[in-house]
């Protein structure tokens, strides 16, 4: 299903680019400008008729978004993508190219906090609502769905407890209801996962994260994996029936693998308007250049640090699908071959305050509210990223009030170790007075 | 729109603008394994030009009822029908590799419904690899990429696509995707057997244009002679054309030089 001719490490330089015509640039050039001189008359008439491809405004497209919008596609095996403004906007325009007023969602309830908000606050203001589901119970997701539901949504690693999504089974459900399955990979990137080729129809990031790798630039990137039968299916008259805001096109027929696309690009990009800033798109085009040799490294620095903090006894849990106690061990040997990525999370001895000191001890690993920078990170979910859950949903996500998760960036391996137990020493201090 | 053809549904793709019989009819004819969305912009170009565009799905294809049609003349026989079914009595023919095979066979046997002929990414006879057609029985992704590989220039596999944000051999490879088992198989079947190209070809009556991909590997400029003598010896004579840079994936990969070139020969 995926680019047969080349590999990922070839895709991730070149996919999407041509040297400048003009001028034979080697590198993307950024093209900042938010419009194109039409010719003539005549071909403005034609691009705004899509007789030519083109582009028009920069809300809508743009060079130099265009080419991580490609290269995006062609590592994740998809018909194309939209880049976004950020990873949560990505998330809205899929659903709002979905589904209204009265569309319904069933989504793992173990979710970043942001799309959590996203699904469980904000969007029920609008009528669009989502029943959480136990991403491991099958039948849990089966008995959610509802006539009016209109996508599936889970992560490829839940978020904190780095629970495994079997891809494949909650496909098969999605898509014996008639329904398309939409994964958010952002904590493994389509260096160690292609959801696409797992089941999926809709995959989504934040290519803030490891796409970029550099924590310098913010957004989000939406792929179409074009395989999902939209006329077939039924159900999504936003894609099957003419759309008087543009052309009168029925986008099914416009185009049966690429209508999703279409009509998140000529409605949902231009009317909400989230669209990427050419120079967010070139940075992190800059990180994407990189980012299978850097998910070899994150993943073989996660791996010691998850056995080490594993063997330590002020550690009682370490939530690492890598680790052979991990309940979803075996599902990543099969799903994530390549690595489960460089995000995992544990538990002290010690509850809330084991985890401030320990965070505050560290001097490698910064304090912020981020995952997939080369540089290490570290942060406290119950007090930052997931404040506005309950108690309930906390721990029904697998979130204890000590629990600390680290991003495990690029640093040396035994810096990174000395000042984890850095951290540990803070904790055992502690404990003892 | 969809029209009953046989007493069969068939999705006939219209460029976007509604079908008027009474404006000289453009029929696009897709490849194998295809279907109308291929012809997006050719069709939505013509269409906004005065033309009444007929991009149909062929039997067994996109949203077309099936089965697929196992041979070239029983495809031109159904094209013959769609044409009486839409109440066309002249129409130009525009056909795409497979496509191409089918409206020349439609020429043959309705010479004096057609005013103009358009054969993009054509030869004849149009032998395929046994190996593809065995993988497009037993190992259809392997087809695909097979295709893929071979449809598109180093730059279209690779480098920038034509339309923003698509990747067109992820594109490719999904609308092979969805046509039903088999029918890629039965098209490539149904190209390789057909034989009646350069002797149908030598007695085309109306003005012909061959369209070939520079870097085309599936039909590659040098292998179109056969069929351009015959043609240019025909009483409607024939011009070729080679879009530089271009590969069989024409209609994506040279959107606009396509278009322009179907258009102005239809004006000529």
């Amino acid at each position: 299903m995926t680019n047969a001719t080349f590999g990922r490490e070839t895709l991730a330089l070149h996919a999407g680019q041509s040297p400048d015509a003009t001028h034979g640039s080697r590198a993307t050039p950024i093209h900042f400008t938010t419009s194109y001189v039409f010719p003539d008359a005549d071909q403005a008439a034609a691009l705004f008729n899509l007789e030519r491809p083109g582009h028009v405004y920069t809300r809508i497209s743009n060079p130099t978004n265009a080419v991580l919008e490609e290269r995006i596609a062609a590592l994740e095996g998809g018909v194309g993508a939209i880049a976004l403004a950020s990873g949560q906007a990505a998330l809205h325009l899929a659903i709002t190219t979905l589904m209204g007023c009265g569309g319904h969602v069933v989504a793992s309830r173990s979710l970043y906090g942001g799309s959590h908000n996203l699904l469980g606050y904000t969007l029920p203001r609008f009528g669009i609502h989502t029943t959480f589901v136990d991403p491991r119970d099958p039948a849990a997701w089966q008995a959610a769905i509802r006539p009016e539901t209109r996508l599936l949504f889970g992560e490829s690693l839940g978020n904190p407890g780095l629970d495994v999504l079997d891809i494949p089974a909650v496909a098969s459900i999605a898509h014996a209801a008639r329904l398309p399955l939409m994964i958010d990979a952002t904590l493994v990137s389509p260096a160690l996962q292609r959801p696409l080729e797992l089941g999926a129809d809709l995959v989504m990031h934040s290519a803030t994260k490891f796409i970029g790798g550099h924590g310098v630039a913010v957004g989000g990137v939406l792929v179409d994996g074009g395989r999902f039968d939209w006329e077939a299916s039924g159900l999504f008259p936003t894609l099957t029936e003419p759309y008087e805001g543009f052309h009168g096109m029925d986008f099914a027929e416009e185009s049966p693998v690429a209508a999703f696309l279409l009509r998140a690009r000529r409605e949902g990009l231009r009317d909400f308007g989230a669209c990427l800033s050419p120079m967010n798109a070139f940075q992190i085009l800059q990180g994407l250049e990189t980012l299978p040799l850097r998910m070899r490294a994150h993943v073989d620095n996660a791996r010691r640090v998850a056995e080490h903090l594993a063997a330590h006894p002020l550690v009682t849990t370490v939530a690492y699908p890598g680790l052979p106690n991990h309940p979803d061990h075996a599902l990543a040997q099969r799903l994530l071959p390549d690595g489960c990525g460089a995000v995992l999370s544990f538990e002290l001895q010690g509850g809330r305050e084991a985890g401030k000191r320990f965070i505050d001890a560290l001097r490698l690993f910064s304090h912020l509210a981020n995952v997939g920078d080369a540089k290490s990170l570290v942060i406290h979910p119950a007090s930052t990223t997931h404040f506005r859950m309950t108690a309930a949903d906390l721990a029904a996500a697998g979130i204890g009030e000590g629990t600390v998760r680290l991003s495990v960036g690029l640093e040396s391996i035994t810096d990174q170790i000395a000042d984890l137990d850095r951290g540990l020493a803070a904790v055992a201090k502690l404990l003892k007075s | 729109m969809d029209l009953l053809i046989r007493e069969r549904n068939t999705r006939i793709y219209t460029g976007g603008r509604p079908f008027n019989r009474e404006q000289p009819a453009v029929v696009l004819i897709h490849g194998a394994g295809h279907d109308h969305s291929v012809w997006t912009y050719q069709a939505r170009h013509l269409a906004h030009r005065g033309y009444a565009v007929v991009a149909p799905d062929l039997p067994g294809h996109g949203a077309s009822d099936g089965p697929a049609l196992d041979s070239i003349d029983s495809l031109a026989d159904w094209i013959v029908d769609l044409l009486d079914g839409l109440g066309l009595t002249r129409v130009s023919l525009v056909g795409h590799s497979m496509g191409s095979l089918i409206a020349l066979a439609v020429a043959g046997r309705a010479a004096q419904r057609i005013d103009h002929l358009i054969l993009v990414g054509s030869v004849a006879p149009m032998p395929v690899a046994p190996m593809l057609i065995e993988a497009a029985r037993t190992d259809r992704d392997r087809a695909h990429a097979m295709i893929n590989q071979w449809s598109y220039t180093p730059t279209g596999q690779l480098g920038a696509s034509s339309t923003p944000g698509m990747s067109l051999t992820g594109l490719n490879r999904s609308l092979m995707a969805h046509q039903q088992a088999g029918v890629l198989a039965a098209d490539l079947q149904a190209c390789n057997d057909w034989q009646d190209g350069l002797r149908l070809a030598a007695d085309i009556p109306c003005p012909t244009l061959l369209i070939c991909g520079e870097r085309d590997q599936m039909t590659p400029p040098r292998a179109v002679k056969p069929l351009y003598d015959a043609l240019v010896n025909s009483t409607g004579h024939a011009r070729m054309m080679v879009l530089p840079g271009a590969g069989h994936a024409m209609m994506a990969e040279s959107p606009d030089a396509l278009s322009n070139a179907i258009r102005e020969f239809l004006v000529s």
